[in-house]
């Protein structure tokens, strides 16, 4: 149940909010008043170093970043659900109600959790999830028709 | 209290200007250079000028760019970070919305910018935004858990998630917390060692002294922070060399600023979050020793003005040193690559943060 105490303390949350929205927008709007309007086709064309862009940026993306965005899930979720035992855990009064088992049985019971996910975190370890494309440098096997003895020349002077 | 909100926003604004400037001088003696000197004397002027040129600069949306999209994402990506602010603590007194869920509200909050970061790479329709938008997205959600899970180990000590608990507990004033009369603070946090430090106060009662690990806990926060606002040496996703300027290539004039201001936004909120989850807030660094009670004097009691007063001097002390940490740290260190980022990420802090949940809690029962 949540307090009429708390319930205010979120109104604070929400002027915050209320707050910034309120701050961009007068910012778009001195701009928007200052601010010369002469839009022309160059101008509006989207960047792409200078050249007229070619096709459209809406496409395919790699399927790298899915994963990463699954594993962040799995953890903020773990994350979410700690949060409450870490609060409670080590609470004075249940600690000494139990003569400590209180909190050794729950650390316990948090300890095969978090066994539990480490065990997901090694799985993609081992999967080869975590590790990202390196770039591979690659030997060229072009045969210079000049010959390295006109290089050594030049590089003497 | 609401009147914080009042407080910080022009705060965030001064501070976004005076950050420019500080970071620009800060980036000249580190390459041995002078930094901004021509506007007003010692160039102090320069970012009012900027801004002032960034408000009259045209806002152009280009062809083909979603722009409903591409207006809304700046108000998302700086209204979270606003947001976050709400909890902060700033003195005795001025707890913000002193909300109890305090913490794990900023942590929620916080994460929606992901959401504006992703918007304004896909509405601009630009390859180098998309690029840019989606290794945003892939890193910030990534130094995500690192963070969440120090956050955890601060919270398993304290035993709190309101920040002004927190800091309560981090000082000789400890006392005055509703239902801390009772409360001890020992020599790091165990009572066996029969010292007891609840009235020496200073720096021998901050997190970091009261459970000696957190030590690796600030220093795992801290780099996770600099990813989370996007600082170099972790700007790969606004690399300039390679994606122009990341999620906002396309973004010009106000648009433009309002991003600015939110990376700096989310640098001082990090710098707060730091200073008070491991530096003990707005608690004085002085300890009390024997008769020369340095802690009561540099420190008033709650609710006197003298409070107020050392308390946001104090507080203010330990984010401007943790946020020249940060500059320091970004003309330093050469730019991180993507694997070594996700290396970093997911092999090191990671395992790390982890394994430093298991060691505050154990710690935690010890000290009883």
């Amino acid at each position: 149940m949540l307090q009429s105490a708390e319930i205010s303390a979120f109104s604070i949350a929400l002027l915050f909010i209320i707050l910034g929205i309120f701050f961009v927008l007068m910012g778009y709007l001195t701009a928007w008043l200052v601010s010369p309007h002469q839009p022309n086709e160059e101008k509006q064309t989207i960047y792409e170093c200078g050249e007229d862009p070619i096709g459209n940026a809406w496409g395919q993306i790699n399927s790298k970043f899915y994963i990463v965005a699954l594993l962040f899930i799995l953890f903020d979720i773990e994350i979410i659900l700690l949060f409450p035992w870490a609060i409670i855990f080590a609470d004075k009064s249940l600690y000494q109600a139990t003569q400590g088992l209180w909190g050794w049985i729950t650390l316990l019971e948090v300890i095969v959790f978090l066994f539990v996910l480490a065990l997901g975190l090694v799985y993609a370890w081992a999967k080869g999830v975590l590790e990202w494309e390196k770039p591979q440098p690659k030997n060229s096997d072009f045969q210079p028709i000049v010959p390295k003895k006109l290089y050594e020349k030049i590089n003497e002077l | 209290m609401w009147i914080s909100a009042l407080i910080l926003l022009p705060f965030l604004i001064v501070f976004g200007l005076a950050a420019v400037y500080a970071e620009r001088k800060v980036a000249g003696f580190v390459q041995d250079r002078l930094g901004p000197s021509e506007v007003g004397k010692y160039g102090l002027l320069q970012t009012i000028a900027d801004i002032l040129k960034l408000i009259q600069k045209e806002i152009i949306i280009p062809k083909g760019v979603d722009a409903f999209l591409f207006r809304l994402a700046p108000i998302i990506v700086f209204t979270s970070v606003f947001a976050g602010f709400a909890i902060l603590p700033l003195s005795p007194m001025l707890m913000g919305a002193g909300l109890t869920t305090g913490i794990f509200y900023a942590l929620a909050i916080i994460s929606l910018d992901i959401v504006g970061l992703l918007m304004a790479g896909w509405a601009s329709n630009n390859k180098y935004s998309i690029l840019g938008a989606l290794r945003a997205v892939a890193q910030i959600i990534s130094y995500e858990i690192p963070i969440g899970l120090v956050v955890l180990s601060v919270v398993i000590i304290s035993q709190s998630l309101d920040l002004q608990t927190i800091n309560y507990q981090q000082g000789i004033h400890i006392a005055s917390l509703i239902g801390g009369e009772s409360e001890k603070n020992f020599l790091f946090g165990i009572a066996a060692t029969g010292i007891e430090t609840t009235q020496i106060g200073g720096f021998l009662t901050w997190n970091v002294f009261r459970m000696p690990f957190l030590w690796v806990g600030f220093i795992i926060f801290f780099i996770a922070t600099l990813a989370e606002s996007n600082r170099a040496p972790f700007d790969i996703p606004e690399a300039e060399s390679e994606l122009i300027g990341g999620f906002h290539t396309e973004y010009s004039g106000m648009l433009f600023a309002i991003f600015m201001l939110a990376e700096y936004g989310m640098m001082l909120l990090s710098a707060f979050l730091a200073a008070i989850l491991f530096f003990g807030g707005w608690n004085t660094p002085l300890p009390n020793i024997g008769n020369i009670s340095l802690a009561t004097w540099t420190s008033g009691a709650p609710n006197t003005i003298y409070g107020e007063i050392t308390g946001f001097f104090w507080l203010l002390c330990k984010v401007f040193l943790i946020i020249f940490l940060q500059m320091w740290v970004r003309w330093t260190y050469p730019r991180l690559r993507a694997d070594h980022l996700f290396y970093l990420c997911w092999k090191v802090l990671v395992p790390f943060s982890l394994v430093l949940i298991l060691l505050s809690s154990v710690w935690k029962l010890w000290s009883f």
